[in-house]
């Protein structure tokens, strides 16, 4: 009896919250049939927002890729003076709120602050362009990637990479040959959360982007702009393309998760 | 796979002799000085700029700037309607961890996965998404938008996972055995429930509901539509923030970024200190 009551409270509470609530939006989108939905996401105005969105989480993903091979084989491989520093300084973006994010990053690049006028006098513009929002959804998704990967390399050790080296293998070489291919999977999970959180990034990105529609405009800025403007089709189809997005990143950790421990 | 791969290093001729085989320190130098740079260009710098901002006209500026009626308003708001949302996240979490773990029901693994859609979801999907239910065009006529109601869900939305996901991996460990024999010795599954299992579990209940409460604090894309952002009723902390940067009120933004942060940190480090202390208790 007791386990019927738990069964039906936990599963109606996940309903309510979460799965009735998605479901509307999908029958929503396609209330009227395809062809509103591609019409919704094929406008001149939606098209430049994905392309924008793109371009933003192309470069952060590139950027935290790079920074999180180097930090994680910094913290799992060496023992340094300002170790302890930086483990804890990587999980420190996520305990900042996303407008606070945004208005750390006008605070030194803006174009009244030191830094962001001699960029500005140098013809680089970054706040209410894209380098000041590829920087907010870098600082957003910055722990994902290491954070996946240290545990993993500490649990291969380091055997076979001494291996390498005694044959001869230099820095790079061991790395590519030999740590990379038992990380890669680590590595592809990584990058795939680094990517659902940058192309799914609102607050940071909402304040240093100024939202200009057809120049900065990303893909959850753009549902935004559309809900407000009483187009809720508009809203709807982007949301619903996002959503998609996200199922689909749950499906790829699904996949990848158990390969792991294999 | 990684025979194939390994084949052309262990056949390689061995270097000539003189030439070091040490990984090169340079490259150690190098990896130490980009990342030093990208945190600080990135996160380091910009954090410490809104600190120093808060602090421009000392600390009774600062104060001032938070005791501001719109400002405080929007804290007690946050830091009340957080408080609610994470003791909420620690039972339901708990129920849900459970009845995945112990229970057995069709389409268990397909819910499992779910649970994971709030990470995955962009925040201002998540507030379009619950506005379908309990918007003005509700399908069941729950008109929660624009009301305080409207932030606890929208914040339950968003850190439904925490709670869940640290507990399910303890009750999946969980030896059974202690369970059977309480109820051998006459235990009801309740008071077996209370007094073998959950003492195990109050560790990742609080690690979890202390994520959730940090998560909550700082939320902002998922309140921004179902809000209404009222100030003085439904304006969160972090909308407060949004509208003082747009207003071009920078301090005042600053400050309240500030303390945000600052209670965020506390929350983690107890979380951190929860870690350690589930780890001695073994």
């Amino acid at each position: 009896m007791g386990k019927w009551i738990g069964r039906i409270v936990a599963l109606a509470y996940l309903m309510l919250l979460l799965i009735v609530p998605v479901g509307i939006v999908f029958f929503r989108t396609f209330r009227h049939g395809f062809s509103p939905f591609w019409d919704a996401i094929t406008t001149t105005q939606a098209e430049h927002a994905f392309r924008v969105t793109l371009e933003v989480a192309i470069f952060a993903v590139i950027g935290n890729t790079v920074f999180g091979l180097i930090a994680a084989m910094l913290l799992a491989r060496h023992r340094f003076p300002g170790r302890a520093a930086l483990n804890a300084l990587i999980d420190l973006p996520l305990a900042v709120s996303p407008v606070v994010v945004g208005l750390a990053l006008i605070l030194v690049y803006g174009r009244f602050e030191p830094i962001g006028r001699f960029l500005d006098n140098h013809g680089i513009k970054v706040i209410f362009s894209l380098p000041g929002m590829v920087l907010a959804t870098i600082f957003v998704s910055l722990p994902l990637l290491a954070r996946e990967l240290v545990p993993v390399l500490e649990e291969i050790g380091i055997e076979q990479e001494q291996a390498a080296w005694t044959l001869g293998a230099s820095g790079l070489q061991t790395f590519r040959r030999i740590t990379l291919p038992a990380i890669r999977w680590a590595l592809a999970y990584g990058v795939v959360l680094t990517l659902a959180r940058a192309l799914g990034e609102f607050g940071a990105v909402a304040v240093v982007s100024g939202g200009l529609v057809g120049k900065t405009q990303t893909l959850t800025l753009y549902v935004q702009q559309e809900f407000q403007n009483f187009d809720p089709i508009g809203a709807y189809a982007a949301s619903f393309v996002l959503a998609v997005i996200a199922i689909v990143v749950l499906i790829i950790i699904n996949v990848l998760r158990p390969k792991e421990h294999s | 796979m990684t025979q194939v791969e390994a084949a052309p290093i262990a056949y390689r001729p061995t270097r000539p002799p003189g030439r070091s085989v040490r990984r090169s320190p340079s490259g150690f130098g190098l990896g130490v000085g980009f990342v030093t740079i990208y945190l600080s260009l990135i996160v380091l710098i910009p954090l410490g700029a809104v600190v120093a901002r808060s602090n421009s006209q000392g600390l009774s500026g600062l104060w001032h700037q938070i005791t501001q009626p719109d400002a405080l308003s929007s804290l007690r708001l946050t830091v009340a309607v957080s408080a609610l949302v994470s003791v909420v996240n620690a039972f339901m979490g708990t129920l849900i961890a459970w009845t995945l773990v112990r229970d057995r029901f069709p389409g268990q693994r397909v819910i499992d996965a779910l649970i994971d859609l709030p990470f995955a979801l962009p925040t201002i999907v998540a507030g379009l998404v619950l506005l379908a239910l309990y918007g003005p065009t509700s399908a069941i006529h729950l008109r929660l938008a624009y009301t305080r109601p409207a932030v606890v869900i929208a914040l339950l939305f968003v850190t439904l996972p925490f709670v869940v996901r640290s507990v399910q991996p303890v009750l999946m460990e969980l030896d059974q055995e202690m369970e059977e024999a309480a109820k051998s010795l006459g235990a009801g599954s309740f008071t077996t429930f209370r007094r073998v299992v959950l003492p195990n579990l109050i560790p990742a209940i609080l690690a979890g509901t202390a994520l959730s409460f940090a998560r909550a604090i700082s939320e902002f894309g998922s309140t921004v539509l179902i809000s209404g952002n009222i100030p003085n009723k439904t304006e969160v902390a972090a909308v407060h923030i949004y509208s003082q940067i747009q207003s071009d009120n920078v301090s005042g933004a600053a400050a309240l970024s500030t303390l945000l942060l600052l209670i965020a940190l506390v929350v983690l480090a107890a979380f951190t200190f929860i870690q350690r202390w589930a780890i001695r208790r073994g």
